[in-house]
C-alpha cells in the first residue's frame, strides 16, 4: 500500500489527530475516578465522602491522640481541622516530621468510621502547611514557625 | 567583589544576546550576519561560565554576605556540598540552566559548518531570543548574587535531603538534556523561517537531540536511583510532578530522535518533526515552569509569590506560542516527505512517535489536571501512581511490543516475511508467560505482560545483529541495538520489582531474628554514632542468606544544620537483587525495622545506563562516520 505523497501526509496529519484526541478521552477515563481529592474531616464528618475511594486526608494531629499499638509498627491518631476529628490507622514508618500538633496530609481509604492510612506524605520542608485547612489552625501554625 | 564580577558577567551576556539577536534579525546584515553572530555567542558562553564560576567560588568560601549563600549554605558543611550547594537551590539552578542554555548557543555556532548561512543565523537568532528572555528571568526575579548586609554569623544550612553525592551529579546532567533540547528548537525554528526543512537540517540536528537524550536518560535514571535510597521508601519512581517534569522531555525527545532519524535517512516526516522538536523544548520550559514557579505546592502559594511564576509562565507563553504559531505559518510550505508503505520502517516509526506522543500527553493531562481544577474550582485533588499506572504502563507495554518487530522492517517498504526473525521472542515470551502463569499465579496482569515483554525483548533487540558481518555493522546499528536491549533489561527490572518484592514491617528488640525473603537478618545492636554535621543512631544488621552473609547499618539520622531527622537507608547488593532496609522509631526497648527484599531491581538503573550508552555509541560512530566522508571527500577532491 503506496499513497501518493499528499495523500500520505493527510493519513499522517489525521492519524497524528486521532492519537491525540485518543490520548484526552484516555486521560478523562482515567481521571474520573482515578484523581484522589482532598478532604478535610469535616468532609468526611458531613458524608460527602464514599467509602472506598483514593483520598488525601489532611489536617492536624491532635494533641494527646497519638498512640502505639501494640505490634509496635501501627499507629493510631485522630487528625483534626480544628471543627471534627477523624480516627486514623497507619501501619509503617512514618517521617520524622509526623507529630502531634503538626499538620499531616494521609493518603488511604475511608473504612467505617476509620482512615485507614496507606501513606503519610512526608513534605520535604517543615514550613509546610497543608493546604485548605481552616484558616485560624493556618495562622496559628504559620505563627509558631516564625517564632521557631 | 567575586559576586559583583559574576553579576557583570551575567549582565554582559544579556547585552551580547541582544545583540545577537538584532545582528541576526536585520536583514541589512544577512550576509554577515552568521561571521558576526559566531563569535558574540561564544563570549556570551564564556561569560554566563565565568558567572557560574563565581557563584561556585562565593558558594565553596560560604560567603556569607550573598544573601543566596547565606539562605542555603552553612561553614561546616563538607566540601563537596558547598560546591553542588550553589545548585541545590532556585537561583542557581537557574544561572545553570541559563550556562548550559547559553554554552549550547555557543557549541551550535562553534560546530555548524556545513549548514546553510541563513539557517543557522535564523537558528542563532532564536538561540539568542531564548537566552534573553532567561537572563532577563534571572536579573529581574532571581538574582543569584544579591548582597546581604549585615552578612549573619552563620548560613542556614542545605536541606539534609540534598546533602547526598547525588546532588553533584542529577541536576547537571538533566540541564544538559533539558536544555540542549533547545538547540533542536532553535535549528528548527530556522528552518521553518528560512523554508528549509530537510535532510540536511535533520543531520545537523540529529547529534543535539542524540545528545541531549542521553543527559536526559542519565539525569533521570540517576535521580530515579536517587530517590530510591534517600528517602526510604522503597520505591523508585512516584509519579510526583517532578519527575514528570523530567519524563515529559524525555518522551518527546525520544519521539523526535526516532523521527529525525528519518528525515536524515528517508527525508520524510518532515512536519512532524518540526513539531516535535518545538514540543520537546516546549517540554523542557514546562518542566522548568512547575519545579521553578512555586506552583506545585499549591496554586495559591503561586498567586502569593507571582513574580517568578509569572514571569517563567510569560516566556513560556511567548517562546512556545511564537514558535507553535510560526509552526502553523510555516508548515503547508514544508515539501512533501518520501512516500513509505504503510509496513515499512518509517510505518514502525510513525506508530513508535505516536505511542510516545499519547503517552506524553496522558502525562501532561494527569500532572497539570490538579493545577487546572484548582484554578477553576479551588478544589484540591492529587493525581499519583494509580492514574499513571493505569493509563501509561499499558501503552508503554504496547511500544516494547512494537520495538520487537520494528527494527527489522526495511525502510520504505517492506514485502519479505519476518517470521523467522520473530520466532525466538514469540517463543520466549510466551514461555515466559506459561512459566509466571504456573510459577507466580498472584501477580498482576501488567507485571506478568511486563516480564514477558521484557524477556521476548531481549532476543528482539540482538535480532538486527543477527546474519550480518559484525565487524561491518555500523556503530550506528550497535547504538541501537544495545540501546532497545537496555529497554528490555529495565522493563524486566521493573516488572520483578513491582511482582516478586518482599517487605517486612516489624517492632524489634536487638539479638531478634527476622525473615524477609531468603534471607534471615540478626538485629545485633543499636549504637550511636556521628558525622561531620550529623549525629545519628545505628543498627547492625547481619544478613544471611545461603552461604554469603552481609552487614547492613542502617542510620536514623539528625543534622545540626538545619535541624532535620532524616533516615539513612542501608542496601545490600547481590546479582540478582538488593536487599533494602530502613531503621524507624524507637517505641520502648523495640525498634522499628523495615526490610524490602527486591529481586532484580538493580535491572532498572542497569538498562537506563546501557539505553544511554547506546545513545552514546550511536552518536560517536555518527561523528566517526562523518569525519572519514569528509576526509574522504577532500581525498578525492585533491
Amino acid at each position: 500500500m503506496s499513497l501518493k505523497p499528499k495523500h500520505q501526509r493527510l493519513v499522517l496529519a489525521l492519524s497524528a489527530l486521532v492519537a491525540l484526541i485518543g490520548a484526552v478521552l484516555l486521560a478523562m477515563w482515567g481521571l474520573r475516578d482515578r484523581a484522589a481529592y482532598f478532604v478535610t474531616p469535616t468532609d468526611i464528618a458531613s458524608g460527602t465522602v464514599e467509602e472506598g475511594d483514593a483520598l488525601r486526608l489532611g489536617g492536624m494531629v491532635q494533641q494527646g491522640s497519638l498512640k502505639q499499638l501494640p505490634d509496635g509498627v501501627t499507629l493510631r491518631f485522630i487528625v483534626t481541622d480544628g471543627k471534627e476529628q477523624v480516627e486514623t490507622r497507619f501501619r509503617g514508618i512514618p517521617p520524622s516530621l509526623f507529630k502531634e500538633g503538626s499538620g499531616v496530609v494521609a493518603e488511604g481509604r475511608l473504612r467505617g468510621r476509620t482512615f485507614e492510612a496507606d501513606n503519610i506524605l512526608a513534605k520535604h520542608d517543615e514550613r509546610y502547611m497543608p493546604p485548605q485547612l481552616g484558616n485560624s489552625v493556618a495562622e496559628h501554625a504559620a505563627g509558631q514557625t516564625v517564632e521557631k | 567583589m567575586i559576586a559583583e564580577t559574576g553579576l557583570a558577567a551575567l549582565y554582559l551576556a544579556a547585552a551580547l544576546a541582544l545583540l545577537q539577536l538584532a545582528v541576526t534579525a536585520i536583514p541589512a546584515l544577512a550576509d554577515k550576519a552568521v561571521a558576526t553572530a559566531r563569535p558574540i555567542a561564544l563570549a556570551q558562553g564564556l561569560l554566563t561560565c565565568i558567572s557560574f564560576l563565581c557563584l561556585v567560588l562565593v558558594f565553596i568560601r560560604t560567603d556569607l554576605s550573598v544573601t543566596l549563600v547565606a539562605a542555603n549554605s552553612h561553614s561546616a558543611k563538607p566540601f563537596i556540598y558547598r560546591f553542588a550547594g550553589a545548585w541545590g537551590n532556585h537561583e542557581g539552578s537557574m544561572l545553570l540552566w541559563v550556562t548550559v542554555l547559553a554554552l549550547s548557543g555557543a557549541l551550535l555556532a562553534l560546530l555548524s559548518r556545513r549548514m546553510p548561512e541563513r539557517m543557522l543565523s535564523a537558528a542563532l537568532g532564536a538561540q539568542a531570543a531564548l537566552a534573553l528572555g532567561f537572563y532577563a528571568f534571572l536579573l529581574i526575579a532571581s538574582n543569584p548574587f544579591a548582597r546581604l548586609n549585615p552578612a549573619p554569623a552563620e548560613g542556614q544550612g542545605l536541606n539534609p535531603l540534598l546533602q547526598d553525592p547525588g546532588l553533584a551529579f542529577h541536576p547537571p546532567t538533566l540541564y544538559l538534556g533539558y536544555v540542549g533540547l533547545s538547540v533542536a528548537f532553535s535549528l528548527a525554528v530556522g528552518a521553518l523561517i528560512t523554508r528549509d526543512v530537510g535532510p540536511v537540517l535533520a543531520r545537523a540536528m540529529r547529534p543535539w537531540v542524540l545528545g541531549s537524550w542521553i543527559f536526559l536518560t542519565l539525569g533521570i535514571v540517576a535521580g530515579s536511583y536517587w530517590a530510591y535510597y534517600e528517602l526510604g521508601w522503597g520505591g523508585w519512581w512516584f509519579w510526583d510532578p517532578v519527575e514528570n517534569a523530567s519524563l515529559m522531555p524525555w518522551l518527546a525527545a525520544t519521539a523526535l530522535l526516532h523521527s529525525v532519524s528519518v528525515l536524515a535517512v528517508r527525508g520524510g516526516l518532515r512536519t512532524w518533526t518540526m513539531m516535535l522538536a518545538v514540543v520537546a523544548f516546549s517540554m523542557s520550559m514546562v518542566g522548568t515552569f512547575l519545579v521553578r514557579s512555586g506552583i506545585l505546592t499549591s496554586v495559591h502559594a503561586f498567586a502569593v509569590d507571582p513574580t517568578r511564576g509569572t514571569f517563567i509562565l510569560a516566556l513560556l507563553l511567548l517562546y512556545v506560542g511564537g514558535a507553535l504559531a510560526l509552526f502553523v505559518w510555516r508548515a503547508p510550505a514544508v515539501g512533501e516527505g518520501a512516500r513509505f508503505a504503510l509496513v515499512s520502517r518509517e510505518g514502525a516509526l510513525v506508530i513508535n512517535n505516536l505511542l510516545l506522543s499519547v503517552i506524553l500527553a496522558v502525562v501532561f493531562l494527569g500532572t497539570l489536571y490538579p493545577l487546572m481544577v484548582e484554578a477553576a474550582t479551588g478544589e484540591k485533588l492529587s493525581v499519583g501512581p494509580p492514574y499513571f499506572n493505569a493509563v501509561a504502563g499499558p501503552l508503554g507495554l504496547l511500544l516494547v511490543l512494537l520495538l520487537v518487530v520494528g527494527p527489522l522492517l526495511r525502510w520504505r517498504r517492506h514485502d519479505a516475511p519476518i517470521t523467522r526473525k520473530v520466532v525466538p521472542a514469540v517463543l520466549v515470551g510466551l514461555a515466559t508467560l506459561v512459566a509466571t502463569v504456573i510459577l507466580a499465579p498472584d501477580i498482576s496482569l501488567m507485571t506478568r505482560v511486563g516480564l514477558a515483554a521484557g524477556m521476548a525483548l531481549i532476543p528482539a533487540s540482538l535480532m538486527p545483529l543477527f546474519g550480518r558481518s559484525l565487524r561491518r555493522t555500523p556503530l550506528a546499528t550497535w547504538g541501537m541495538v544495545l540501546a532497545h536491549l537496555g529497554v528490555a533489561i529495565s522493563v524486566l527490572g521493573m516488572a520483578s520489582d513491582a511482582a516478586f518484592t518482599r517487605e517486612r514491617l516489624a517492632a524489634a528488640r536487638p539479638g531478634e531474628r527476622l525473615e524477609v525473603g531468603p534471607w534471615l537478618i540478626d538485629f545485633v545492636s543499636v549504637t550511636p554514632v556521628a558525622g561531620p554535621n550529623w549525629t545519628a543512631l545505628e543498627a547492625r544488621l547481619r544478613a544471611s542468606q545461603g552461604g554469603g552473609t552481609k552487614e547492613l547499618h542502617p542510620q536514623a539520622r539528625v543534622f545540626t544544620s538545619p535541624l532535620t531527622e532524616t533516615s539513612e537507608v542501608a542496601i545490600a547488593t547481590t546479582w540478582n537483587g538488593q536487599l533494602y532496609t530502613v531503621l524507624g522509631r524507637q517505641t520502648g526497648d523495640r525498634w522499628q525495622l523495615r526490610l524490602w527484599w527486591k529481586p532484580f531491581v538493580t535491572f532498572i538503573w542497569f538498562g537506563g545506563v546501557l539505553v544511554a550508552l547506546g545513545g552514546l555509541i550511536a552518536l560517536a560512530g555518527r561523528g566517526w562516520t562523518n569525519r572519514r566522508n569528509r576526509r574522504r571527500l577532500q581525498e578525492a577532491e585533491l
